[in-house]
């Protein structure tokens, strides 16, 4: 530590790395167009996440949130439109890097898209198959075990994904996304169709990840307490544009009835619960 | 609801495209040139690594396991049933000793893969179409390829190579039970020993019976394999469009197999 050499060499490299890790978006995207036949889903979407950031997306159903972050994979081809991801455009890159690409970013779909024909291991072992540094067996154990106690699924092990509650499927999907520890999370949906303790648990999971790895998230949501848990900024897209950024209670006191609304259940269950907690105490 | 609105509003103003006159055969022409380009892709990927054999012996021995039972049961029938047809025709002729013979050169030639390949058509082939298309409705495939594993390469060629190998390991199987239903159907009135049998019934049968035959069934592997995986892999999203895929699958290919069978016999006759 005290060698006159190391001294020398640490100060120019902490630029750099100052610069990769506070600077840069980890995805930018710009002036995104996407639309089917003559459907115009998404009109003129610009969105940045920052690495470490996590970024709740709220929108109507059938606003095209989904297809925002299929565009993001490469799953679906966007009409017009730059995505950029770790200071790459994903539209000049080859096969080859796209792969790799797909090896930094963990997706999960908001059916869960779990292998019907592979068993509960089998389905967390195969994002492992793709890393550049093959796990041992037992490694992989290790890791497999590790995310299903992540999830709270550890007695479902040697299960069919058919023998799985909707809940359970959901959680595992959310293990199978998590064991390849990407740098960017594309969360479609994590907590539609659980109970509010799941939910919770699960929001608080994926602040931990993102919190541990410093992952970059995008979180696709219905659920205003999981983007207030998890997300550090929320955007609202609507007629294929984004209407609205910021933070939640930024948002949560908009002027904009519209967006005001996404919070109007939490604010009056806040509210309920106060008033009831007052009543309580009252007595 | 806004959406919907849009979506009105955009087919007003747009006129209807007009459809060509028959829309049965454009249909033909579309499906048939997307499945030749679906062709091409599967004969540019199947050499490229990384190679899937684990997934492929998987597949091989899922599609082995699961048609064995039938192909077996059926060629024992009609091995059986063609010795007692083909009985008085040629006691007519006062041939009856050439029956061993006329059956095994029928069922080699034509029977024996003939009836694999339709019964795999149907029972591969409506599998894999069902198998593939659900996946694809469920986004697993998606997620393959999200994951970083190329799905083309881990679902369709691995299937479609299976197809291609099971296809002719069944077809010999199905023969052998078809050579010993014969057995049986001559017994029936007669008393003909197992290796008399074997001996009247392989002794005619020449090169160019058994090798063309042989071959051909690897295309009839492939045909099924490749149909089953391109009707489900291209299958529209929702759950009907699973039980369509796997209907057509078994349409389309019990019609290739036939028509390859045709071609078949067409070649080797030159040869002949
Ligand atoms: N592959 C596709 N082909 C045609 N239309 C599509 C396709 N995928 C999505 N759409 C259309 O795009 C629109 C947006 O779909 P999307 O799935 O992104 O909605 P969403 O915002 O995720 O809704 P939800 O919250 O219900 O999941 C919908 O109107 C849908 O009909
Ligand atoms: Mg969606």
């Amino acid at each position: 530590m005290e060698s006159p050499f190391l001294k020398a060499a640490t100060p120019p490299i902490e630029p750099i790395q100052e610069q990769i890790g506070q600077q840069t978006n980890v995805i930018e995207i710009r002036h995104l167009k996407k639309s089917f036949d003559d459907h115009e889903v998404l009109k003129d979407i610009s969105i940045e996440v920052a690495r470490g950031e996590t970024l709740a997306v709220l929108g109507k159903s059938g606003a095209g949130k989904s297809v925002l972050i299929k565009c993001i994979v490469a799953l679906l081809e966007p009409d017009a439109g730059t995505i950029i991801l770790f200071g790459k455009d994903i539209a000049a890159s080859g096969k080859k890097e796209q792969t790799g690409l797909h090896n930094r970013i963990g997706f999960l779909f908001q059916g869960g898209a779990l292998y019907d024909s592979k068993s509960v291991r089998e389905n967390l072992e195969f994002p492992l198959r793709n890393l550049k540094i093959k796990p041992s067996l037992e490694e992989k154990d290790k890791l497999v075990v590790e995310a299903l106690t992540n999830v709270g699924l550890t007695d479902a092990i040697d299960k069919m994904p058919s023998e799985l509650s909707g809940g359970m499927r959901k959680r595992l999907a959310l293990a199978r996304t998590l064991i390849q520890k990407p740098e960017i999370m594309l969360y479609d949906e994590p907590t539609t169709g659980l109970d509010p303790i799941t939910s919770r648990e699960i929001s608080r999971l994926i602040l931990g990840v993102q919190e541990k790895y410093q992952t970059s998230s995008i979180i696709i949501t219905h659920d205003i307490e999981c983007a207030n848990i998890a997300a550090n900024r929320i955007v609202l897209i609507r007629d294929g544009l984004c209407v609205a950024s910021g933070t939640y209670d930024e948002l949560e006191n908009s002027d904009d009835e519209w967006v005001r609304s996404f919070f109007e259940w939490h604010a009056d269950h806040t509210k309920a619960t106060t008033a009831m907690q007052g009543k309580k105490s009252a007595r | 609801m806004a959406h919907g609105v849009l979506g009105e509003n955009g087919k007003e103003r747009q006129p209807r495209r007009r459809r060509l006159h028959f829309p049965v055969v454009e249909a033909f022409f579309s499906d048939a040139g997307l499945l030749s380009l679906f062709n091409v892709r599967v004969f540019k990927t199947v050499l490229q690594p990384p190679y899937e054999i684990r997934e492929f012996l998987k597949q091989s021995y899922l599609i082995g396991n699961k048609s064995l039972a039938l192909v077996g049961i059926t060629g024992f029938i009609i091995g059986l049933v063609l010795t007692i047809q083909s009985r008085p025709t040629l006691a007519q002729f006062g041939a009856e000793s050439w029956l061993p013979a006329m059956v095994a050169v029928s069922i080699v030639r034509e029977i024996g893969p003939i009836i694999t390949a339709v019964i795999c058509a149907g029972k591969v082939g409506s599998g894999i179409g069902a198998e593939l298309s659900s996946m694809r409705v469920t986004e697993q495939i998606e997620a393959m390829q999200v994951s970083g594993t190329d799905p083309f390469k881990y679902i369709v060629i691995t299937r479609i190579l299976a197809a291609t190998l099971m296809i002719p390991v069944l077809t010999v199987f199905s023969d052998a039970f078809a050579f010993y239903g014969s057995f049986l159907g001559v017994n029936l009135r007669g008393d003909v020993s197992f290796t008399l049998f074997f001996s009247q019934a392989l002794t005619k049968l020449t090169f160019m019976d058994v090798f063309p035959a042989f071959i051909k069934t690897f295309f009839f592997g492939f045909a099924i394999g490749l149909i089953g995986c391109y009707k489900g892999y291209n299958a529209s999203t929702g759950t009907e469009g699973v039980g369509r895929a796997a209907n057509s699958a078994v349409v389309t290919a019990s019609l290739v197999v036939f028509i390859i069978d045709m071609l078949a016999v067409q070649i080797t006759s030159l040869f002949m």
